[in-house]
């Protein structure tokens, strides 16, 4: 059976929440920023949220911890913007309760009972779903501060990139309905959860997986994936991030190479080599290639899952404001913005 | 490998391994940065040096896990075949079951009945296996567990333990107290006062905010749950203190001479960011730490050639046509350059932890998938 074709990110159109995950160490903070940056470049207002309390967006960007209200952390070009918030599940609870139920000092009386921890920690789910409504909620906002679908003034955000938990929780953290389902029947937790549930499964939405080029955070690309597919989730890119570029195709030609020729070709040039070091060097690149084959059979095992794949190259000197930049220039070259 | 500084300290895990006043080693640090290889390698290590050794994992790739023969998951500690011809020691291995051992738990602190009504109850249900604290306090369950085990019959004088990828640093040490304090709080005892018979206690104390609590959260959460919860609650009753108290042993555990902890890193700036709070953490908490290990490391690059010189080489030799030698040179040139950047992180971090042992792992060409794989993660990690 011949390979399948790379697929190619057609800049999602119509989509206004994009999901970010990928198992822990393969950098979906910095892709999540990135792409917020991205977006934002072509003058539209974006909000980038996280959810697990690590604050690794202010980490990105460089700016001061993250407070739970939104707060403006970057401009971009054509009056673009990017507006940072560290979702937290105390503080959305509190908003919710004061919002529905006007609850003034009551609500200080609930936090000394532990009431709120227990919602916001124990209670299964219904942190997940404090914490996605709340996104929701900014995803719905109009400029006239109302949430209503009639009202015409236009939405607060243009799209909203959320930094979610990593692959082996976001099926859990997603399926906020069927969680919640099992345990609070009706109630507006259960209510809210269905909105949630037809909001994530929409259209709208799209869960992107980063991955590096490795065993197990491919196989958990997989899983994810085939997880996320199985909750009717949207899926977007697979976005292959710290890829080690240029050498792939030639490294074959290299193998080839035998020391002594790189000795005399050398020593055409006026570069005197030992044998020894010669073949030190030629071993050098006989790892890896060893590597890269090994990486070309990951790249292919995930385009076989047949989702767009994105690839950002490997940048060593840290992720700082330049570096993003960089990176959403990758993004956008590959069909990750409209 | 070559230590970060002259002065800095090296990480001696033959020395950690051989004393026997070591009873438990416990690896933590940020996802993706080779906890799970590093503590299946010092387990690996220690057995092959006669230590009789239990390495509890947490979420191991598939591969290594089926070489350490972890496909039965039956939440007990297997033998790993595959050690060393002659090696005096023992190594078993095991994957963490959190439901499992929640399961566990519950029954050997309850009556039958009891158990039966806890296991059926759907919020135990949810908080035995989704429950954002279990995974840690059902890894702290079951090194207390092994441990007591080890004490009892002798199996084993070495635990070694791999901690859950945590959200932020040293999850593994609050989650236990956390699920502790909160299951024998004043929460639960409220919500579960009215199901008791002495209620009416509960109740006077909490006169004013008792009525308001309850409506708030059926309300918000639904009766049904509420009720869910209180039976749960009720059921669990036997083992209130239990919970916190044991939480409070592993805890003393973890502190006692006999642990020691590694904390596991990569020459990156976020992984050694996170590197820098578990080492303030621990600290912060007393717990006794044996050094860091920073896995990844770029291997240094033959020596003979700098990176400038075969950079200068690789391009008159690909306008010369030699394009197989100037690949390479260029190859050589690009490994230096990262080697070298590798020196520097680690040298800026240990500038940063004086005194603080280190020990770094050069990255092998291959991921680590089986017992011999382990064996060269083990040596590089002893120098």
């Amino acid at each position: 059976m011949p390979p399948r074709p790379r697929l190619r990110a057609s800049g999602w159109p119509g989509v206004r929440l994009h999901i970010v995950t990928g198992k822990g160490g393969t950098g979906k903070t910095t892709v999540a920023a990135a792409l917020a940056m991205s977006l934002a470049s072509t003058g539209r207002r974006v909000l980038l949220a996280e959810v697990e309390d690590r604050q690794g967006i202010s980490q990105v960007f460089d700016v001061p911890p993250l407070p739970s209200v939104e707060t403006p952390i970057a401009g971009a070009a054509r009056g673009g913007e990017i507006v940072g918030l560290a979702v937290d599940a105390k503080a959305a609870l509190m908003e919710y309760l004061q919002l529905f139920y006007k609850l003034g000092r009551a609500g200080g009386v609930l936090e000394r009972f532990g009431a709120i921890d227990f919602a916001t920690t124990i209670a299964p789910g219904v942190r997940d779903v404090l914490l996605i409504g709340r996104i929701y909620e900014a995803s719905r906002r109009r400029e006239d501060a109302k949430h209503h679908r009639n009202s015409d003034a236009p939405l607060v955000y243009d799209a909203i990139v959320l930094d979610a938990p990593p692959t082996g929780r976001i099926g859990r953290f997603l399926s906020v309905g069927s969680e919640v389902a099992g345990l609070a029947r009706m109630g507006p937790i259960r209510g809210q959860a269905d909105s949630l549930t037809e909001v994530l499964r929409s259209a709208a939405t799209r869960v992107h997986v980063v991955t590096l080029l490795e065993d197990m955070p491919v196989q958990e690309t997989v899983d994810a994936i085939a997880e996320l597919r199985a909750l009717k989730l949207p899926v977007g890119a697979i976005v292959v991030n710290q890829v080690r570029g240029g050498l792939v195709e030639d490294s074959d030609l290299a193998a080839t190479v035998a020391a002594d020729r790189v000795v005399s070709d050398c020593a055409a040039i006026g570069l005197e080599l030992s044998l020894d070091v010669a073949e030190g060097l030629v071993a050098q690149v006989e790892a890896h290639t060893a590597r890269r084959v090994m990486e070309a059979e990951q790249l292919a095992t995930l385009t076989a899952v047949g989702q767009p794949v994105v690839t950002v190259p490997a940048l060593f000197d840290g992720i700082d404001p330049d570096a993003l930049r960089e990176i959403a220039d990758v993004l956008a070259e590959q069909g990750m913005v409209p | 490998m070559a230590r970060a500084r002259p002065r800095d300290p090296k990480l001696d895990i033959d020395a950690v391994l051989a004393d026997r006043h070591t009873r438990v080693i416990v690896c933590c640090g940020s996802g993706g940065v080779g906890k799970t290889t590093t503590a299946a390698a010092i387990a690996l290590r220690g057995a092959e040096q006669g230590r009789r050794v239990c390495v509890l994992t947490i979420d191991p790739a598939r591969r290594l896990a089926q070489s350490l023969g972890l496909v039965e998951l039956d939440n007990t500690p297997r033998p790993v075949s595959g050690l060393a011809e002659g090696s005096a020691g023992t190594l078993d291995a095991m994957m963490l079951d959190m439901k499992r051992t929640f399961d566990e738990v519950v029954l050997a602190h309850s009556s039958s009945e009891h158990a039966e009504q806890i296991l059926a109850n759907p919020f135990y249900q949810a908080v035995s296996s989704s429950f954002a604290g279990t995974q840690e306090y059902m890894a702290m369950e079951k090194l207390g567990q092994l441990r007591a085990q080890a004490d009892r019959d002798g199996t084993w004088d070495l635990i070694v333990v791999d901690t859950p990828p945590s959200r932020s640093a040293l999850d593994f040490l609050d989650a236990p107290k956390r699920l502790g304090s909160f299951l024998d709080g004043r929460f639960i005892r409220l919500i579960s006062a009215p199901a008791r018979v002495g209620g009416r206690g509960a109740l006077r104390l909490v006169n004013v905010g008792i009525g308001l609590v309850s409506k708030v959260l059926t309300t918000v959460l639904g009766g049904e749950m509420l009720r869910d919860v209180q039976t749960f609650v009720n059921a669990l009753d036997t083992m209130f203190g239990g919970f916190r108290e044991r939480a409070d042993l592993t805890y003393a555990l973890l502190k006692d001479g006999g642990t020691a902890f590694v904390v596991v890193a990569a020459p990156e700036r976020d992984a050694l960011r996170e590197a820098s709070f578990f080492l303030a953490r621990l600290g912060r908490d007393g717990m006794p730490l044996a050094g860091v290990v920073i896995n990844r490391v770029a291997p240094a690059p033959v020596a003979g050639v700098s990176a400038a010189r075969a950079r200068a080489a690789a391009e008159t030799l690909a306008e010369d046509g030699s394009e197989g030698s100037a690949l390479v040179l260029e190859w050589h040139a690009e490994l230096a350059d990262l080697a070298s950047r590798h020196r520097q992180v680690v040298r800026r971090f240990a500038a940063g932890h004086p005194g603080i042992p280190l020990a770094m792992v050069t990255a092998l060409p291959q991921d680590v998938h089986d017992v011999e794989g382990l064996r060269a993660v083990g040596a590089g990690l002893a120098g």
